[in-house]
């Protein structure tokens, strides 16, 4: 790999300047140099990333950019071998290839009492657009859940973040004992003024967010994650059904009305190459390749 | 005279390549190229015209006969330095292009006779040269001071950056994808045209002088008025980079493919490699591939490498319609491709994970000609039918990526999106900006993008100089 890396000139390297390891080790923050990404991106839009020459491209969002240092805020969770080999990466390694900003930035106004929610590692995607609402002079309430305690991340970060923030874990050890969606539910039963949702998390999580949100008829945004490859909008890899049409995820997207997304559909093509995805990840564990 | 009919004696030379079965289950190239007696051979059918035809058909205008009189001299460097004169990359176009349309149709040994194989003569000086290491690096002409901005790295890009550096002038380029050569990289498979060839063509350009950036997506990162305001001019070699999509029922079922997701993953991502490489591709004991054209001959000949059972091309018209190469449509069908011709898709048929089972088919006959002058197919009532797949790859043609077109204010485009550019400059309607290849004509050839990026070159160089 270090071959690999030398061939194509330190210059055009992204090097790792800090690593933060959180949410018992499933989840792995970095901050990696990309200084012309680092004054162009805004809130919403995600970089592709390949780790070496062999690596495939994977589509990640950035939890914040820092334009005077040049950095960009990567925050994952491993799910697989690509995800696996990033974590092994320390403080002043490289990164072969990062492409961006792509996608559409997030749809930034003032129009009065916002609901942010986040589930999971969503809670990464989700904190710079909160940031953003809130600096748009809106009302900015936050929800973040995660499966128990252990796995929740910055929740400190989206406090500050937000006007109101409020905590959920599936399992009852931290904050409120349920989903966000319990929680939504409340607010909107007390609140009749929320003028939008903006929800971020694992699909299902999205999927019966939007069901209740429908329900209160209340505009809803997602934002979606599916394997891509070019993430230019040249293979249509990433296309979604929203509203009966399909869409690309990388061009068109990643966020969308999230009354029209066909989720079952998004579920189902993320799961595509599970085999694979087990076989390479399988692979790696045994042999470190 | 008497020594013209011999040479009509010698018989075109074939090359030399993998048998069928073999070739079909690897992914090096197929044809492995003249050796030098068979070359020596080939270019003594050349007679030399006065006034040479073949020359006309060449959209980058190379001197073929005086290359091919090299070779017959045993001078295979000086061959390939009198094809880079006009060509920079000749072991790109000696493989790709479509030279039966082109050169070879207008040769006059091919009146009576098979035509010269000017295709396979540039070839095998191209490759000559390469093996053999250094290259020859032409003279620059005195710095200018000015810049140009190239957007892709595909076949217009490379070639107008060749030209516009040896002119005396900086040249950038900018690539979206994480390798250089656009198409020629992320869509020509491997048995048809190896990457390290590219690769050499482009490290040719570096070493001229021409300044690679990849991962860079301009619309995105930096757009045309940006690069304006630091270089003199920008030339747009985008290409056709949006898939088409059939628009039934069912598209979007894991296991269907569009040609460029399948041969990107394919051949740029090296997916064949998984897992020493690890981007997964899905591997079909039954392939459907929808068109007819070369890409998707690459994409069944890829299935087939791939380890498919059966690869089915699936094509609404007739034979005589097929847009591919003849050679293309030869070499796949030897090694096993089936044809159903006169049949068009329906609709997907999936299983509960979302994956595709079948497609359900309708026969067609032929009607009157259509705008494009071939027949149009008609659907027969009733005729109805199903095939089992379980892996679907689209490859009915590709349109033009909008992501730049529309971050761009002031540049024109068609109906169709394609960016409006006149044929003989390629200048558009954007002061500063050129543009060429498939994002002004629409899918198109190599050599007609390079044909493109010299056009534009020579515009782009006046337009530099009364500045």
């Amino acid at each position: 790999m270090e071959f690999d890396l030398k061939q194509k000139g330190e210059e055009r390297l992204h090097k790792i300047t800090y690593k933060r390891e959180m949410a018992e080790k499933t989840v792995c923050h970095f901050k990696v140099e990309a200084s012309r990404i680092a004054r162009k991106a805004k809130p919403g839009q995600f970089v592709v990333l390949k780790v070496n020459e062999t690596g495939e491209r994977i589509p990640l969002t950035m939890a914040g950019t820092d334009p005077s240092a040049g950095t960009i805020d990567l925050i994952f969770q491993v799910v697989g071998k690509s995800t696996a080999l990033l974590r092994t990466l320390n403080i002043g390694d490289m990164i072969m290839d990062i492409i961006g900003p792509l996608g559409k930035p997030t749809h930034i106004e003032n129009l009065g009492p916002v609901v942010c929610v986040g589930g999971g590692t969503g809670v990464a995607v989700m904190y710079p657009i909160t940031k953003a609402y809130k600096e748009a002079g809106n009302h900015v309430i936050a929800i973040i859940g995660s499966r128990t305690k252990d796995l929740l991340i910055l929740e400190e970060e989206m406090r500050v973040a937000s006007h109101d923030l409020r905590v959920t874990t599936d399992d009852g050890s931290y904050g409120h004992h349920g989903f966000v969606t319990d929680v939504l539910r409340k607010i909107l039963d007390e609140r009749k003024d929320v003028k939008l949702i903006c929800g971020i998390g694992p699909v299902p999580m999205m999927k019966f967010l939007c069901r209740l949100t429908k329900e209160y008829g209340v505009k809803t945004i997602v934002s979606l994650n599916p394997i891509m490859v070019d993430a230019t909008g040249m293979c249509g890899a990433c296309r979604v059904t929203v509203g009966g049409k399909t869409r690309f995820v990388c061009v068109d997207g990643p966020e969308f009305d999230g009354h029209e997304v066909d989720y079952d559909e998004l579920v189902k093509r993320q799961r595509a190459y599970l085999p694979e995805e087990k076989a390479s990840m399988d692979r790696f564990s045994k042999e470190g390749i | 005279m008497v020594e013209k009919k011999e040479k009509q004696k010698v018989p075109r030379q074939k090359m030399p390549e993998q048998e069928p079965k073999v070739r079909a289950r690897n992914f090096n190239e197929v044809p492995f190229g003249y050796p030098p007696e068979l070359a020596q051979l080939e270019s003594s059918r050349c007679l030399q015209c006065k006034k040479p035809k073949c020359i006309e058909g060449c959209p980058v205008e190379i001197d073929i006969p005086a290359f091919i009189k090299l070779i017959s001299e045993g001078d295979y460097e000086g061959a390939a330095r009198k094809l880079k004169e006009r060509n920079s990359l000749p072991a790109v176009c000696g493989r790709v292009c479509p030279q039966e349309d082109q050169c070879e149709i207008l040769c006059i040994v091919g009146k009576k006779d098979e035509p010269v194989a000017i295709g396979r003569l540039e070839r095998f000086a191209a490759d000559w040269e390469r093996d053999k290491g250094g290259v020859f690096i032409p003279e620059k002409a005195p710095p200018t001071g000015k810049k140009v901005a190239v957007v892709g790295s595909g076949p217009a890009g490379l070639t107008l950056g060749g030209d516009l550096i040896l002119k005396g002038h900086e040249v950038t380029i900018f690539e979206a994808l994480h390798k250089t050569g656009g198409v020629l990289i992320y869509g020509i498979p491997e048995f048809r045209l190896p990457k390290d060839i590219v690769q050499s063509e482009v490290n040719y350009l570096e070493r001229l002088g021409v300044k690679v950036e990849v991962n860079c997506v301009v619309g995105r990162i930096e757009t045309v008025d940006e690069l304006l305001q630091e270089y003199d001019a920008v030339f747009l070699g985008l290409g056709a980079g949006l898939p088409q999509f059939l628009n039934v029922p069912g598209e979007n079922f894991c296991g269907i493919y569009s040609a460029n997701e399948y041969l990107t993953r394919s051949n740029l991502m090296k997916a064949y490699l998984f897992p020493q490489y690890d981007t997964p591709i899905a591997r079909g004991r039954n392939v459907a591939v929808f068109g007819a054209g070369n890409v998707a001959m690459d994409s069944a000949r890829t299935a087939l490498r791939l380890g498919a059972g059966t690869v089915q091309i699936i094509y609404r018209r007739s034979r005589d319609e097929m847009p591919a190469r003849i050679e293309e449509i030869h070499h796949a069908e030897e090694e096993g491709v089936q044809f159903y011709l006169l049949t068009a898709p329906v609709r997907f048929i999936g299983d509960d994970n979302g994956w595709v089972t079948g497609v359900e088919c309708l026969r067609m006959e032929l009607g009157e000609p259509d705008e494009s002058g071939r027949r149009r197919p008609i659907p027969i009532k009733g005729s109805e039918f199903q095939l089992e797949c379980d892996l679907a790859v689209v490859a009915i043609g590709a349109g033009p990526n909008p992501l730049l077109p529309t971050t761009t204010p002031g540049l024109d485009l068609n109906k169709r999106g394609y960016i409006v550019a006149d044929p003989e400059t390629g200048k558009t309607t954007k002061p500063g900006v050129w543009a060429g290849g498939d994002i002004v004509t629409g899918s198109a050839t190599v050599i007609l993008a390079m044909g493109a990026g010299r056009k534009a070159a020579n515009s782009i160089h006046e337009y530099l100089m009364n500045k």
